[in-house]
């Protein structure tokens, strides 16, 4: 084996002034700035919980005349949350089936030529500003949907849903539903899309060598893949729908109560429209309550979007 | 699966099968359906409705009675899917529609250069003020938004490969994706009504609460696409002795430029829609105000919309429709600038 | 530019990848580093020039001189390291926003270096030319890198490479990827090359380490899970005639690997 000879033994090069840098300053430069970005993100999510608690937190006990005839922040806060909670449930039930469905043709039932543009066309759906989808919805679909309410109230009363007089103008927590079921059904679909086309070809042709018809290969092979994302898109879809202000603001003639009752003219009013509609009455205390409500749903969102990436982690460490 | 069905035929390959183009006869026969339903009365939905479900029904019962079950349900699932898809698009049509048939009859250069300046009754108005306010406020927030976001995400994808400070942004931004939109806005009303006075609604409030719903979306789109640059391009770059900073600026982003710019024109086009916080952060305003730090409320777009339907008035939804418009081009506007983009960029193999 | 060796180990973390290699490698000749999978002989080639460091958490221990000067030294930019210290990857891996002409002065032009026209052409075509492949690509120069065949990308990157005029090129399993006529244009070139650089190369293929080195080093390991070392470094000629290791005969024999 040949030795390495000593390898100081070459005075008569200068180690410093050939491979000593200078380029070594950018470095330190850009990854600085790059940090500081980095770090801003933290300083303005910790600004708004700072912010918020500042002025929210004295909403939670002021005076009582300030909680909307509720009496206390709680009496306030759990009909909010309760119809929060309500009218994101109800276009969850009328969105998944078709999203689930639109996500299959997509990816697994259209043609190619039809299955590209149908995409293009839902995520076009997505980019539709919520305030032109509350505009549609409180002027074209709430009218043209008041037969259907009629309709509703008389067939359907013994449901709790249906029973009660049906509004007149269609302005309603049904037509509301309707809308925000349009608005998350692209969220729902593009993710479900996106997990059904990642079912391993494998699986689905070992299905189809099986004899599995389209829908068996779907069934046994897709959908068991799928679920966890499927899941997760369900929950991004509550998470978007939680959220929605403007739709709701728009569409519904709002009441703070707790009510199964979807077609009459007193609807339950979400925490965003509550903001929405309150925000004028700028009363330092109002205000206080609305950013107190504001902060609620802030906890209830994280908490809906934390449970998806949770399901997420899991589907994926299995 | 059932296999009895199976074993019954063993060894035949071929049983009996719908005819060729059953569907289209079976679609045949639903479209009489629902024209019968409409000649009894029924109304054009209720019509589409027999018929349809005519379809749903017949085209798998059909197949029950000549081939089998597992075929059946197969037709059924099938035409269930492609009856979602298509009424899933009656919505978007009948929206967009609306939306350019209300909005194109109120557009007009008046609509679009006069404000709502002391206008009262049938006078003529317009929501010059508020596209201003729109491109001022989302100009800011793209300001603020675009350097933030886009080396966040270097520092992410570069820099930070899962070391704790990484980590924690990255939650830290899924945890901003989930901030609802009226909450932004709540924040940026509570900051400057202590950093400026109570009350403080202005332009430059809006920026921010829409800069806090952008951030996010820009971090993630430009993630995807640093992600996407291979490692070997780095590796390639380094070995030419080029330093990391060199690398990432003129090969890492070069090579992703083109997906990092649809993805910050995406990201615009989704906040300039934005209401809630803009009417909680910005205010409303009649007049045209071109200073967003000057406390005073600016008129915005979709707050003009807001304000006109609430208006109640003819003239009122009339103004609302031809915002609507507007928006919606502006929005459709950027959907596309980010598609071309996207292609202009795409990287070219020259094969 | 011989290239001084001693008692390095190179750790991921906790993790000893390759423990106490000591080796001298001669100026302007062909050095090859053979062994099995995972035996460490292409994370020690990127010791060499530094490109380990790539990787969080990764770092030598031991001392390597470049002519002398030690490439681990305090005051040293891993950067100018690199620049003396040329590499071929695995892959042809040409720059997909380039073109040819921009490839090969990609060196050059990532590091904002402004120079003539002239001189910037003359650059383009001594490299292509020391890459044998002016011929092929002078008509277009300013296509795409990307829309050459393989081989030709490989041989691109190689123009890349010296167009920045280092002294030793480092060259990871170059011809891995690479279809039999495509690797004997390398394996030519590598030789045309010996004249003005100190190679290194990391082969797979004993056959291409007989055919192109000067020496060889056999890498190999212990056992699964234990660091890589160095087992036998010597020229090649007495490596593939009359090793002094039985391990290294049982190799090049085929007896395992």
């Amino acid at each position: 084996m040949t030795v390495a000879a000593d390898p100081g033994a070459d005075p008569g090069v200068d180690t410093k002034s050939e491979l000593s840098g200078r380029g070594s300053m950018g470095d330190v430069v850009f990854r600085g700035i790059a940090v500081i970005a980095a770090t801003l993100i933290m300083v303005a999510l910790a600004a708004v919980f700072i912010f918020l608690g500042i002025e929210g937190i004295p909403g939670f006990s002021v005076d009582e005349q300030h909680y909307a005839g509720q009496g206390s922040f709680l009496g306030l806060v759990v009909p909010l949350l309760y119809a929060t909670m309500y009218a994101a449930v109800l276009a969850l039930i009328v969105a998944v089936p078709f999203s689930v469905a639109i996500a299959l043709f997509i990816s697994h039932y259209a043609p190619r030529r039809i299955a590209t543009p149908v995409a293009y066309v839902i995520d076009l759906l997505a980019a539709v500003p919520s305030v032109v989808f509350g505009l549609w919805g409180a002027v074209v679909l709430g009218p043209y949907l008041v037969p259907t309410h009629a309709w509703l109230s008389e067939n359907l009363a013994w449901l709790p849903f249906f029973d009660g007089q049906p509004s007149g103008n269609g302005r309603t927590l049904f037509t509301a539903s309707i809308v925000l079921a349009v608005m998350i059904l692209p969220i729902i679909t593009s993710i479900c899309r996106e997990v059904f086309a990642q079912t391993p070809r494998l699986h689905e042709e070992a299905a189809l060598a099986l004899g599995a018809t389209r829908w068996e290969m779907v069934r046994y092979a897709v959908f068991p893949y799928a679920r966890s994302g499927m899941v997760s898109a369900v929950m991004l879809g509550l998470g978007r729908a939680l959220g929605e202000t403007m739709a709701i603001a728009m569409i519904v003639s709002p009441k703070v109560l707790i009510s199964l009752f979807i077609i009459g003219t007193n609807n339950p009013e979400t925490i965003a429209a509550h903001i929405a509609q309150g925000y004028k009455e700028s009363t330092p205390d109002r205000l206080s309550v609305l950013i107190a409500t504001g902060l609620v749903l802030f906890a209830f969102t994280f908490l809906v979007n934390a449970l998806a990436r949770w399901i997420v982690a899991r589907g994926r460490a299995k | 699966m059932s296999n009895t069905d199976l074993s019954n035929e063993e060894t035949k390959l071929s049983h009996a099968t719908l005819p060729r183009g059953a569907q289209w006869l079976v679609g045949v026969a639903a479209v009489a359906l629902g024209g019968l339903a409409l000649v009894l009365g029924m109304g054009i939905v209720g019509a589409a409705v027999i018929g349809l479900l005519g379809f749903l029904i017949g085209y798998p019962l059909w197949a029950l009675l000549v081939e089998n079950r597992r075929s059946a349900t197969d037709k059924l699932v099938t035409g269930l899917v492609w009856t979602a898809f298509a009424v899933a698009v009656i919505p978007l049509i009948w929206l967009v529609y609306t939306v350019v048939s209300r909005g194109a009859a109120t557009l007009s250069p008046e609509f679009l250069t006069y404000s709502m300046r002391s206008v009262t009754g049938d006078e003529q108005g317009g929501l010059y003020h508020a596209l201003m306010g729109t491109l001022i406020v989302t100009g800011i927030a793209a300001v603020i938004s675009i350097p933030i976001g886009i080396m966040t995400a270097i520092y992410l994808i570069e820099y930070g490969k899962g070391n704790r400070l990484a980590k924690t942004i990255t939650f830290l931004v899924d945890v901003m994706t989930g901030i609802p939109s009226i909450v932004a806005g709540l924040f940026a009303f509570a900051l400057f009504t202590l950093l400026v006075g109570p009350g403080t609604r202005f332009g430059f409030g809006g920026g921010v609460a829409l800069s806090l719903l952008m951030i996010p979306t820009v971090v993630r789109s430009t993630e995807e696409m640093l992600k996407l640059v291979p490692d070997d391009l780095r590796e390639a770059a380094y070995a030419l002795g080029v330093p990391k900073w060199r690398t990432i600026t003129k090969m890492v982003l070069p090579t992703a430029i083109g997906g990092i710019v649809t993805g910050v024109v995406l990201s615009i086009s989704r906040v300039i829609g934005e209401t809630a916080p803009l009417l909680v952060a910005s205010g409303f305003n009649p007049n045209l105000n071109t200073s967003p730090f000057e406390d005073s409320p600016m008129m915005t777009v979709p707050v003009f919309i807001y304000t006109q339907l609430s208006e109640a008035t003819a003239k009122g939804v009339e103004y609302a429709w031809g915002g609507a418009l507007v928006l919606f081009i502006l929005v459709m506007v950027l959907n596309l600038i980010a598609r071309i983009v996207g292609t202009i960029f795409a990287p070219k193999t020259g094969r | 530019m011989s290239i001084q060796v001693k008692d390095t180990s190179i750790f991921y973390g906790d993790f000893k990848a390759v423990e106490d290699v000591t080796m001298s490698i001669k100026p302007k000749s062909v050095t090859a580093f053979i062994g099995p999978s995972g035996c460490g002989k292409s994370t020690f080639l990127r010791t060499l020039n530094r490109m380990h460091e790539v990787i969080p958490g990764a770092y030598v221990e031991g001392k390597i001189s470049i002519h002398g000067q030690d490439i681990y030294g305090p005051n040293v930019d891993p950067v100018a390291v690199r620049r003396k210290v040329g590499m071929v990857f695995q892959r042809p891996n040409p720059f997909p926003t380039m073109s040819i002409y921009d490839n090969v002065l990609a060196g050059n032009k990532l590091n904002s270096k402004r120079i003539k026209k002239s001189e910037a052409d003359s650059i383009v075509e001594s490299a292509l030319r020391g890459a044998n492949l002016w011929n092929e690509v002078k008509d277009r120069l300013s296509k795409p890198g990307m829309g050459l065949s393989g081989g030709q990308q490989q041989r691109l990157c190689i123009a890349r490479a010296i167009a920045v005029q280092p002294e030793v090129l480092l060259m990871d399993e170059p011809c891995s990827a690479l279809d039999p006529i495509s690797t004997a244009a390398i394996e030519d070139l590598i030789h045309e090359l010996k004249s003005d650089y100190t190679i290194v190369i990391v082969t797979h293929n004993m056959q291409q380490a007989a055919r192109v080195s000067d020496d060889t080093g056999f890498f190999n390991l212990k056992a699964a899970g234990q660091p890589g070392h160095l087992v036998e470094f010597n020229p090649t000629k007495q490596m593939f005639t009359k090793p002094d290791n039985p391990d290294t005969e049982a190799y090049i024999s085929g007896r395992f690997g």
